[in-house]
């Protein structure tokens, strides 16, 4: 067999460097962590070549305050990271949902909490990426499980934070992050870019927060003579504080629904063979990869089991599970966590179907084989 | 008389600071400071952290930018590095740029970016009400120094200049004509730049302080203010309990966003034809 042309056999990491190239970034701030550093050393070596800027900041906050500067002026921006330095990025990322300043944060997992195991997997931080900053937001977070998925993922999580104009999060793991496997770099003219709507209008008109019809305001480049205001405090359609309470909630909830209401242009999510099934297992990341294998054997043993395969784990996608578990009578979420999306899961099925988890903390991938017992058991 | 309506966004007022509060002195120095210069408004980005003087950029007519508290020279950082035409231009007070801010102020100096940093000096957390800050003199009363302060504060400056910045100056809310100047000259250094201005904050330092009004407060600072050049004419014990106003330092150095154009240069040798 003659090998494919362009044919890639790269880490996860490099695969997430790529996929950013290719979206168009060209910043990124960040502060070495395992298992995330090759992302920044990429960057590092490759953005300079390219016109492209890298920095190395003091620490995750000035990293994610850097990215959020970059983007201001235009400039696709991104930073990657781990367990801690995603737990010291989060007031800013909180900066970036209010003031909706487009980026891209990756979190390569580990175990926690705290330092926990620096080069050892986990999917620990599903609701650290929902939650981890304060105040009532939404969020969007891709969790993809192949190399190739993670290129595709991350230019998605480029398109989505322009479109969105919000901090987009792509949750790799250890496993992902740092597993090899063939990627063919699809042709450029097949991949569609997203950028973010910049005023027409002129700048005396300019409202930074207008509220659009679809809920995003459309976005000046700072030095591009549209001279504006941003600010982490809730402000009105001119971009500057205010107190008044009407305008204080129109603003919070349009942050919230220009999410939601785009929910079917942003969730993405992959089944298998769920026609028939009995259980349906529920996994995504590195622990979508054991589901996979798992679901193949027990087939091959006759058991009639599925897969739902969130890629966008946040917002999740409801819609479709709520509709499996008309049917469907068990969910076993296979994560390597104490039950992060199961938990979400089991909001969703809302008791019409038992949940159940199969797990592990300590760095291990999840085995198939325990998988396949898990289903026996439950069938 | 200067005007300031070209430079103000003048339906934001009235601002939200204390009546006697040094920071509007500051700020209108900054604006006769850019208008001397002939920067382009569109050109120029105020970046800010978070307390009573990171208010600042809210009122001025530029690409205006109110961040976290401590966090403004790291946004400011991005902004510059993406895009080093813009003159990027940070305000803070002594709590932002100093507590929680410490790291990233330390590492611009370093790194010598060219980002002129305004930082206001008022010995106090001000936005929240009269707690200690880095600056808060030992001995001095704040809300969490019920009885007196016992840490030493830091010396801003000497911070700056041991970090690695090219330019340090000092002012003061009193000498607000020398405050255009070392404004303007801090802007002008290519490189990181400080100027720290000592300022009333006549509501959460002075009332716990024994200055009755800002007045008090503005005499203090003329009292205690002497330049660098009567400086070098006073003895050890003249000086004593005196800070030093005037541009205290100022080297050239390599800027970090020149240093990276020429890297990109030099690893694009024809990117130029
Ligand atoms: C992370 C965080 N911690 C604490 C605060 C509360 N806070 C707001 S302003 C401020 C201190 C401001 O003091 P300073 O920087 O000296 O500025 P001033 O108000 O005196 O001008 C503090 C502690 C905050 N906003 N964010
Ligand atoms: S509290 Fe102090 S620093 Fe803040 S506005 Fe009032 S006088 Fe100025």
């Amino acid at each position: 067999m003659e090998p494919k042309k362009n044919a890639l056999f790269v880490q996860g990491n490099h695969a997430c460097f790529l996929g950013a190239v290719r979206a168009g970034c060209q910043f990124f701030a960040g502060y070495p962590i395992t298992p995330s550093t090759e992302i920044a050393e990429l960057c590092a070596s490759e953005f300079p070549k390219m016109g492209g800027r890298f920095i190395q900041m003091e620490d995750e906050i000035a990293a994610m305050g850097a990215v959020i500067g970059a983007s201001l002026t235009g400039l696709k921006s991104m930073t990657a990271t781990s367990g801690p330095g995603f737990s010291l990025k989060q007031e800013n990322i909180g900066f970036a949902i209010m003031a909706e300043v487009p980026c891209v944060i990756v979190d390569v997992q580990r175990g926690g909490p705290s330092t926990g195991l620096p080069t050892q997997s986990s999917q620990s931080d599903v609701l650290q990426a929902r939650w981890g900053t304060h105040g009532d937001h939404e969020i969007i977070a891709l969790a993809p499980s192949t190399i190739p998925e993670i290129y595709t993922a991350t230019i998605r999580c480029f398109n989505l934070a322009e479109r969105y104009r919000t901090p987009v999060i792509l949750l790799l793991d250890e496993i992902v992050g740092h597993m090899r496997e063939v990627l063919v770099e699809p042709p450029a003219d097949s991949i569609e870019i997203w950028n973010r709507t910049r005023p027409t209008c002129s700048p005396a008109e300019y409202l930074p927060y207008r509220h659009t019809e679809s809920g995003i305001p459309e976005m000046a480049d700072f030095g591009s003579g549209y001279r504006y205001h941003v600010t982490g405090l809730c402000h009105d359609e001119t971009g500057f504080p205010t107190n008044d309470p009407k305008k204080i909630d129109r603003h919070v909830r349009r942050l919230i629904s220009k999410i939601g209401r785009h929910r079917d242009e942003i969730i993405e999510y992959s089944t298998r063979a769920i026609e028939d099934a009995d259980v349906v297992l529920v996994s995504y990341g590195s622990s979508a990869r054991s589901a996979k294998r798992a679901l193949d054997d027990a087939r091959a043993a006759g058991l009639k089991v599925g897969l739902f395969k969130p890629m966008t784990i946040w917002p999740f996608p409801e819609e479709a599970l709520r509709l499996l578990a008309n049917r469907v009578r068990n969910f076993i979420v296979c994560e390597t966590n104490m039950g992060q999306m199961k938990l979400e899961v089991e909001r969703i099925v809302g008791g019409k179907a038992a949940v159940h988890l199969v797990n592990t903390l300590n760095g291990e991938p999840i085995t198939p084989q325990s998988i396949v017992d898990r289903i026996r058991e439950v069938m | 008389m200067f005007n300031y309506n070209e430079y103000l966004r003048n339906e934001k007022l009235p601002h939200i600071w204390c009546p006697g509060c040094g920071d509007g002195t500051v700020l209108k120095a900054i604006i006769r400071a850019i208008h001397n210069l002939q920067i382009r408004k569109d050109d120029l980005v105020m970046v800010s952290g978070i307390g009573c003087s990171s208010r600042t950029p809210g009122y001025v007519d530029f690409n205006t930018l109110h961040t976290t508290h401590g966090r403004a020279l790291a946004f400011a950082t991005g902004v510059k590095h993406a895009k080093p035409g813009l003159k990027v231009l940070v305000v803070s007070g002594d709590g932002d740029a100093t507590a929680i801010g410490g790291n990233h102020f330390i590492h611009a100096a370093r790194r010598n970016i060219d980002i002129t940093m305004i930082l206001y000096n008022n010995y106090i957390y001000g936005m929240t009400g009269g707690q200690a800050s880095p600056t808060t003199p030992t001995g001095s009363f704040a809300s969490t120094a019920p009885y007196g302060n016992i840490d030493p504060n830091f010396d801003i400056c000497a911070l700056a200049q041991a970090a690695g910045a090219s330019f340090v100056a000092r002012g003061t809310a009193y000498h607000a004509p020398q405050l255009d100047r070392l404004i303007e000259k801090a802007i002008l250094n290519r490189g990181f730049s400080l100027v720290e201005v000592m300022l009333q904050c006549p509501i959460a330092y002075g009332r716990r302080n024994r200055f009755k009004t800002a007045n008090d407060m503005l005499k203090w600072q003329k009292e205690h203010a002497v330049s660098v050049d009567a400086a070098a004419k006073m003895t050890a014990e003249e000086l004593e309990g005196k800070f030093l106003t005037g541009v205290l330092f100022q080297k050239e150095r390599p800027e970090f966003t020149a240093q990276y154009e020429h890297m990109i240069e030099r690893l694009n040798p024809h990117s130029e034809e």
